[in-house]
Parts: structure tokens; C-alpha cells; sequence
């Protein structure tokens, strides 16, 4: 444990080093332009161009956080070959990845933490005081981080076989994929056989849902997040991200090093 | 001692525990369309090294130095064959306690220091926060790092990442040290720091194994040695007995002014301003001495021709080479 704790706050120090959390300068800049025009543009649905605006830009920053420096956590050493000298320390392979797995979601949550800080004054610039329903606001945060994580240990499994390129095109091409994993399930009548239909059922059960964590619709018009939403999304992030740095520990035990 | 003779040593079980003790290692890399062909880069090591003796792994580049001590670093996985350290399987990753190992050209995370690099390395070994400062301080003076410890490891030099490189091996007072090319990179201070820091390794009783092309490094520091060509063991013995220490020879070094008449022995040597160089058989050495005498010449030197590890090495090369060139002509 000690281990994973050492290697993960190193891995957050190296993302804070290398100016990653410079994003949220960008993000900042997004918010504040964003509260002085929508008032302008938009009469009576301020606030809920600034929590669509403000939560899709928390995603989209994360997602190409989460994506980069997911595959750049295990690559990166392994090319730079600051590996070999931790790997000769009593350190395990598997210690390694869950330390720099665990880093880069500190450093998500952080992040992320940030920008949710940023999109609350920006909404209290619009209307304030703010009301009790805005909490809703954090839920969405939450589940956006999940599905963070969630992306970074597919980044993660996928860097310790194949190369950073096509490591980012599984990612993403996975990402992509999720998103619709719910619709290929309820898929009826459209001329497909039973045995494609099975197939397409089959793999959507396989890929990463990530609709689960998209609750952004319900908290922009207002509407509450149920907490066993909260908690389906928990268990399955839990579950699925566990999965896969399994199989991302096991590939990474044996891989030869250049 | 020839390395079948070193294999039958090692089956001995009545030995004693040897600080590393190499079996039947071999690597071979995939390469090619699907990865079907194997290049061998090494093939059924069988070597020991004792506790407490410094050992020099000699090859020129691309031999399978490296690929033998990633191996036991455990950085890559054997083809065949097994290794243990201290008595302990390479697999088991506890055993790194013991070891401290200094990688090839040494990279570490640039935007460290060198005292914060060297403090997260020590955070491994379970060492308390009072012990950490104290070690990290004692080993950034040691390598000659104490004035530049807070600069970001971005902005040093090859050879300062080097003694990074060896502060951090050393930095848990191992019981052995495998350290790839020590040397690499350094001016020839950091060359004798680096000399001096393997003998006082050598004093505390710890074991040393360290690879290296540069050979004078190796005789100057090594109980034993085990040349390495082609990924294959050559030959494995103190540097002594690898070169045969027989004189092959004596080399008369002396100066001659004035005439030097009819001296027969002024058409084998070599001239270099007064001074005359030459080499003979040990028979023939009081009769020239003599004639020397006779004429007047000034005796500076005579020494015995040795041949050196340097030469049992390009030997060993040149064979290597030969048989592969013999093997491509047979079209094998």
C-alpha cells in the first residue's frame, strides 16, 4: 500500500510540474466569458447555459486528460526508461500501475474539483442566491470523475501492449463506443438476424456504458439525480475499472521492457 | 577457467551460496512478420559470482551484457533458464531489498532534484523520514551532487545523472550492486569517483557486478571477470589467469648518444628522439644488455611483455567475428 501511495502522489506532483492543471486557466477564461455573454444572449435560461456549458467543458477537458496522460503514464517511463530504476526497487509491476493509475485520478479530481468550484461562481454571477436544487450540480461532477477514472484505466491497460497512438484510438474508439452500448441493446426490428442481434446484445454488455454517468440533462432542466443512480454508477465504475486494471496488471507483469 | 568447467562447479551443491548464481539463461527476441523468426541475445549463461568479489562483465556492444543484467533486474523475462541473488529466485521482487542496481545510460524524472529523486527512491525501502534525510544527504556527497541537489534533474549533464544514477543505487546500503556501464559518461574524476566508491563497496563486504567495454576499468577493479561475445560466455576468471600471465617477452628501454657504431641490435628497435625501443626474447636479454653496456647506451627501463586483457579480448572478438563471417559464407 505504502508502495501505491508513493508511487501515485509522485505521478500527481509530475502532472502539477508539467503545468497540466494550466487547463484550468482555459476553463476559468470559458466560465467568465461565459457568465458576461449569457446574460446578453439569453433571457430566462441563464443558468442552464451555464451548467450545460460548464459541465460538458469539465468533461471535455477531463476526457482529454484522462485519454493523454492515461496512455503517457506507463509509455512515457517505459521510453524515457525511468522505469528500470523504480522496477529494481521492492516495488511489485502491479504496485506500479495502481500507483500511477490512482496518481492521475488525484490529479483528475483536483482538477475537476476546480472547474466544479469555477461553474458554481459563474452561476452565482448569473443568479444568486443559489438555490438547494444546484447540489444536483455535484452529482454530475461526480459521475463525470467515475467516468474519468474509468477512461484512464482503459488508457492504461491498452498502453501496456500496444503503442501510445494506437493505444489513444482504442481509448477513444472504446469511449465511442460506450456511449451507444445502451442503444445496441435495444435494438428491435430492423432487419437484423437473431444471431446479429445476439452478437450486438453480447457486446454492448461488454463495453464500458458510459451513458450510466450522464446525468447532465436531468441537472441542467433542474430535475433531481435519484441516489440510486449515484450508486449503480459507483458499483459499476468499481467493478469495471477493477476488471480492467486486472487485465492491464496481468499483460504489464510479463511485458519485456526495451 | 573454461566455462564448461564453471558449469560443473556450479552443479556442485556442496558450494557455498554465491551472491548470484546464473543457470542455462538464454533470451531470444521475436522479430519479423507475426514475429516468428528469434534472435538470440543470449545463450545458456551459466556463471556465478562469489559474495564479496567484484566482478567485471566484459563485451563489446550489443555482446548481451545489458540483456543479462535486465535480466536479473527482472526488466525482461528469460527465454530459458534460471538466476538467483542472495539465495532468492529473480522472481521474487522482495529480494530487491538487497540489491541496488544502476541501469544503462540512466534516465530519471526530470522535473526532480536530485536530493526529492532520490528521496522517493528511498521511500521503497521502508525507511523512516529522519533516515531518508540523513542517507539522501550522505549519498548526494558522496557522489559529488551536495551543491547541485535542488536543481531539477532536467537541466544536469550525462555525467551527473550517472552519479544520480549510482547515489540511488547505493542509497539502501544493498548487499550486492549490479551496475550497467558505471562509467559511461563520466570525465575522468567522476571515472575515479566512481573506481573508489566500487573498492569502498569492496571493503564493506558487499558484491559488485558490474558491466563494462572499457578494460583498464576492469583490471584495475576486479577479482574476476567474464568476457561476453556474441551473447555467449568466452571465458570467466581473474584477469590473471584469462590472459596467462606468462612473460611473452622483454622490452629494453635506452638512450644512445653519439656514434653508435655497428649495433646489431639498433636494426629491431625503434627510434623516438634519443630513446630506443626494443623487445626480445627473455634468452637474449643479457647478451643485448651487454652490447648495450659496451656501447655506452644509457639503461632506462626493462620490462616484461605481458599480454593484456585487452588482447585476450580482441582475441575473443576476432574469433566471434571469424565464425560468424564462416557462417554467412556457408550460407548456415
Amino acid at each position: 500500500m505504502r508502495n501505491i501511495q508513493t508511487v501515485a502522489a509522485n505521478t500527481f506532483r509530475e502532472a502539477v510540474r508539467d503545468r497540466v492543471l494550466y487547463n484550468l486557466v482555459f476553463f476559468a477564461l470559458l466560465m467568465m466569458g461565459a457568465a458576461i455573454l449569457v446574460g446578453q444572449i439569453s433571457i430566462g435560461i441563464e443558468e442552464d447555459v451555464i451548467v450545460s456549458l460548464g459541465l460538458s467543458a469539465i468533461s471535455v477537458i477531463g476526457i482529454f486528460i484522462a485519454m493523454f496522460l492515461g496512455v503517457a503514464l506507463v509509455s512515457r517511463e517505459m521510453d524515457k526508461r525511468t522505469l528500470y530504476a523504480l522496477l529494481a526497487k521492492p516495488v511489485k509491476r502491479w504496485e506500479f500501475l495502481l500507483g500511477k493509475f490512482f496518481g492521475l485520478v488525484m490529479t483528475l479530481t483536483v482538477n475537476t474539483a476546480a472547474m466544479a468550484t469555477g461553474l458554481y461562481m459563474a452561476l452565482w454571477t448569473v443568479k444568486h442566491p443559489l438555490l438547494k436544487s444546484d447540489a444536483f450540480i455535484l452529482a454530475a461532477v461526480y459521475l463525470i470523475l467515475l467516468k474519468l477514472a474509468l477512461i484512464v484505466a482503459l488508457a492504461l491497460l491498452f498502453s501496456c501492449f500496444t503503442t501510445p497512438f494506437l493505444a489513444i484510438l482504442f481509448t477513444a474508439g472504446i469511449y465511442v463506443a460506450g456511449l451507444f452500448a445502451a442503444d445496441l441493446r435495444i435494438i428491435h426490428g430492423v432487419g437484423l438476424d437473431p444471431g446479429t442481434l445476439r452478437l450486438m446484445r453480447a457486446i454492448s454488455y461488454l463495453l464500458p456504458n458510459f451513458q450510466n454517468f450522464n446525468v447532465m440533462g436531468a441537472v441542467v432542466h433542474g430535475r433531481g439525480v435519484p441516489a440510486a443512480i449515484i450508486w449503480h454508477a459507483t458499483l459499476y465504475a468499481i467493478v469495471y475499472i477493477a476488471i480492467v486494471l486486472t487485465g492491464a496488471a496481468v499483460v504489464f507483469s510479463r511485458r519485456n521492457l526495451k | 577457467m573454461p566455462v564448461d568447467d564453471a558449469r560443473q562447479v556450479l552443479k556442485n551443491n556442496c558450494m557455498p551460496q554465491g551472491a548470484i548464481e546464473i543457470e542455462n539463461l538464454s533470451k531470444e527476441y521475436p522479430y519479423g512478420f507475426l514475429h516468428l523468426k528469434k534472435r538470440k541475445s543470449l545463450e545458456d549463461l551459466t556463471m556465478r559470482v562469489e559474495a564479496g568479489e567484484v566482478f567485471g562483465f566484459l563485451g563489446p556492444n550489443g555482446a548481451g551484457k545489458s540483456t543479462t543484467i535486465k535480466l536479473l533486474m527482472r526488466l525482461i523475462f528469460p527465454t530459458a533458464g534460471t538466476a538467483r541473488i542472495l539465495g532468492k529466485s529473480i522472481d521474487d521482487v522482495s529480494m530487491h531489498g538487497s540489491i541496488g542496481y544502476l541501469p544503462e545510460q540512466p534516465y530519471f524524472y526530470e522535473y526532480l532534484t536530485a536530493h526529492e529523486v532520490l528521496d522517493y527512491f528511498a521511500k521503497f525501502h521502508g525507511l523512516t523520514a529522519n533516515d531518508r534525510k540523513a542517507r539522501v544527504q550522505a549519498m548526494l556527497k558522496k557522489v559529488g551532487l551536495d551543491t547541485a541537489k535542488k536543481i531539477q534533474l532536467r537541466k544536469y549533464s550525462k555525467g551527473m545523472l550517472q552519479r544520480v544514477g549510482l547515489a540511488q543505487a547505493i542509497l539502501h546500503d544493498p548487499q550486492v550492486v549490479v551496475l550497467d556501464e558505471p562509467m559511461s559518461g563520466l570525465d575522468p574524476l567522476g571515472r575515479r569517483e566512481v573506481r573508489d566508491i566500487i573498492l569502498e563497496l569492496k571493503r564493506d563486504g558487499r558484491t559488485v557486478l558490474f558491466s563494462t567495454h572499457v578494460l583498464s576499468d576492469a583490471e584495475m577493479l576486479c577479482d574476476r571477470v567474464g568476457v561476453i561475445v556474441g551473447g555467449k560466455l568466452r571465458g570467466i576468471g581473474a584477469p590473471g589467469e584469462l590472459v596467462d600471465m606468462k612473460a611473452q617477452g622483454m622490452e629494453i628501454l635506452f638512450e644512445l648518444s653519439g656514434a653508435a657504431g655497428n649495433l646489431p641490435l639498433l636494426e629491431k628497435a625503434t627510434r623516438t628522439g634519443e630513446r630506443y625501443r626494443v623487445q626480445l626474447p627473455e634468452a637474449e636479454l643479457y647478451a643485448a644488455l651487454d652490447a648495450l653496456k659496451a656501447a655506452n647506451a644509457r639503461i632506462l627501463s626493462v620490462t616484461q611483455i605481458k599480454p593484456t586483457l585487452e588482447e585476450y579480448f580482441m582475441h575473443l572478438v576476432e574469433t566471434d567475428r571469424a565464425q560468424v563471417s564462416a557462417v554467412e559464407v556457408s550460407g548456415k
